[in-house]
């Protein structure tokens, strides 16, 4: 099917719309962050205004942005690789030996997400503080891990099904047990879906804020947990408040960007051929 | 040596029963093929020997050692897959090597059985190439390749040529009639093409809803069909069916009455009144001038070798007849047509054989 020019001017027009919808608040954010105080919440907003690092070098240097990046990053890249380790033999037993109940296990795990993640606040609260993970990394990475769970496994499972399953089979005639058909067949054939899967696992470890905030304090603080800070009972300082958010942002975008294609790529499988 | 044993081998999906007691004792070094309708239970059956489905009931045994809760590997058994089944990151060599890779073979006895297999198979030159820059025959070939350089007891085959156009099919068919005299080792082979089936196979198997039909050599199938399926099944052009009834016997020979009024006499003493399907194969029918069954020509087919025609004798089936390809039959001709040589089976109302030809 060929689209007229008229149409693809309107698609244009609308893609371009939406996409500067979504990106105004990211461009408004790093905007306030070069403000001063004053100028940040001034009416009308301004546009025009004298830049200044000062709410930067206040944020590195009075709050513990290293600290909260580091644990950002412990966190991401923790509930990651404990995600896909649990994850992928799941999947595997899924995608190819499956059952009469896989298709409704795969329903359940998808409907845990469903629950709005405060209806469990408590127990987990508690389950965290009995156990002394409240505050810790290893407490954050293993309930990071547990909420992206569903979503791992989902998106594996996708992968590996487009596997074929004569080729599993054939390296099972071959003598590969289990630990060998992952590394030597399902790795190498499903790479860059576990690439994309693990990417996306990062990204959603890396902006959780809800878990972040409720969990920890000072030790394991996130960055999510660390721009919440700058929301103190003292005032709203929208300057440092996105300074902070600019800080934490930036790693992942600069990930993200970089890796956009296999994110894509990952997305959109099956969809796209 | 392989001998192969499968004792009233079951297999149950969620309470449906699609391999309803299979006993078939394949020998050592014996080619046999399994055929029958898509859905018939073959390669269920054939993924059962192999060890990837799970066996239900019932014992299957390898050189009369219980192999039922073996893993696949080892069984000692190599599968040639319909899709080929390639590992499209590995190159044609490593493909080849990957078992004995696994199995810890040092590299330069894996490189040598490789070499050996690709020169078999005329591999050779494609040794560093992936899988998706050949063609759908090298692709096959190097599928069979990897079940050879394992040495396997025995070559399980899953429908192997389905994938590959008509040409190719002919001649990879010759390559793997070659390859079993030279190996001589046990092979199964799975298909639904009774050509393939009649061209390769030591003994036939014909399975029909998870059920043996028949075992046999091919020309035993072709001439003694045990039942209205197996004659239905093998042989091209179809056998001819023809509802029948006695009409008189004499001790010696009947006459029957067939579908559509013409009389047909068959050597064989029956009841008279009985009810039967006659069964004349198409290239045991002749045209001649009188008497027999009479027909109105409707469908001629020239194939150059021979000529097929289609004539009505008020059955339900039009009379499928092979004639010589220089015969001038016409379409609406009246013709007359009668058995060569008495060459007619007989089933009874259950289907089942009553009378061969040879009998």
């Amino acid at each position: 099917m060929r689209s007229s020019p008229l149409q693809k001017f309107i698609v244009a027009v609308l893609g371009w719309t939406v996409a500067l919808l979504m990106f105004f608040p990211v461009a408004w954010m790093v905007l306030t962050s070069f403000k001063t105080e004053i100028d940040a919440v001034h009416s009308p907003p301004l546009l025009v205004f004298h830049p200044t690092l000062a709410n930067f070098t206040h944020v590195i240097y009075l709050g513990n942005y290293l600290g909260a990046l580091t644990n950002s990053v412990a966190i991401s890249l923790g509930s990651t690789v404990l995600g896909l380790l649990i994850a992928m033999p799941a999947a595997y037993a899924m995608a190819f030996f499956p059952n009469r109940w896989t298709k409704d296990l795969l329903l359940w795990m998808l409907s845990t997400k469903m629950m709005p993640a405060v209806g469990v606040l408590m127990p987990i609260y508690l389950l965290c503080q009995r156990s002394g993970l409240l505050d810790t990394l290893s407490g954050l990475i293993l309930v990071m891990m547990l909420s992206n769970l569903p979503i791992i496994v989902w998106m594996l499972y996708t992968f590996f099904k487009e596997v074929p399953g004569d080729i599993i089979e054939a390296s099972r005639m071959d003598g590969a047990g289990v630990l060998a058909q992952l590394r030597v067949v399902l790795l190498p054939l499903a790479g860059p879906g576990i690439a994309s899967t693990a990417l996306l696992s990062i990204i959603l470890s890396w902006n959780e804020a809800f878990w972040s905030i409720n969990l920890t304090s000072v030790n394991a603080a996130p960055l999510t947990a660390f721009i919440a800070t700058f929301s103190a009972p003292e005032g709203l300082f929208w300057a440092k408040l996105s300074a902070a958010s600019t800080l934490a942002v930036a790693p992942i975008l600069i990930f993200g960007w970089m890796t956009q294609r296999q994110l894509v790529r990952g997305l959109t499988f099956g969809a796209v051929k | 040596m392989c001998t192969l044993e499968l004792r009233n081998l079951r297999k149950v999906y969620s309470n449906v029963e699609v391999i309803k007691g299979v006993d078939l004792t394949i020998k050592d070094r014996e080619f046999v093929v399994f055929v029958g309708p898509s859905g018939c239970g073959k390669s269920t059956l054939l993924r059962m020997i192999a060890g990837l489905e799970e066996i239900s009931g019932g014992d299957f045994m390898i050189d009369g050692v219980r192999v039922n809760d073996v893993p696949p590997d080892k069984r000692g058994l190599a599968m040639v897959f319909q899709s080929y089944a390639l590992y499209p990151h590995m190159t044609v060599a490593e493909n080849m090597a990957f078992a004995l890779r696994l199995a810890g073979v040092p590299k330069p006895e894996r490189d040598e059985r490789v070499m050996v297999a690709a020169k078999t198979l005329q591999l050779d030159a494609l040794l560093e190439r992936k899988p998706a820059n050949l063609s759908g025959g090298q692709r096959q070939r190097v599928a069979i390749g990897r079940a050879i350089v394992r040495q396997p007891k025995a070559f399980l085959f899953d429908e192997p040529l389905s994938n590959l156009d008509a040409a190719l099919r002919v001649q990879t068919r010759i390559e793997i009639a070659k390859l079993h005299n030279d190996l001589k080792s046990t092979m199964i082979y799975v298909t639904h093409d009774q050509v393939e089936a009649m061209t390769l196979a030591d003994r036939i198997v014909v399975f029909n809803a998870g059920k043996i039909e028949q075992v046999g050599t091919p020309l035993e199938l072709y001439h003694n069909p045990a039942n209205l399926f197996v004659a239905g099944f093998i042989g091209s052009p179809k056998m001819n069916l023809i509802a029948a009834e006695v009409r008189s016997s004499d001790g010696r020979t009947s006459v029957l009455t067939l579908e559509g009024g013409s009389l047909f006499s068959v050597p064989k003493a029956l009841v008279p009144g009985q009810k039967l399907t006659i069964g004349l194969r198409p290239e045991h029918i002749a045209v001649v001038a009188e008497g027999g069954m009479a027909g109105r020509v409707e469908v001629v087919e020239h194939l150059g070798n021979e000529t097929i025609a289609y004539a009505s004798i008020g059955a339900a089936q039009p009379l499928t007849v092979k004639l010589p390809s220089d015969s001038d039959v016409r379409i609406g001709e009246m013709l007359h047509f009668a058995s060569r040589g008495q060459t007619a089976s007989l089933f009874d109302e259950a289907g089942s054989a009553i009378m061969s030809p040879s009998a």
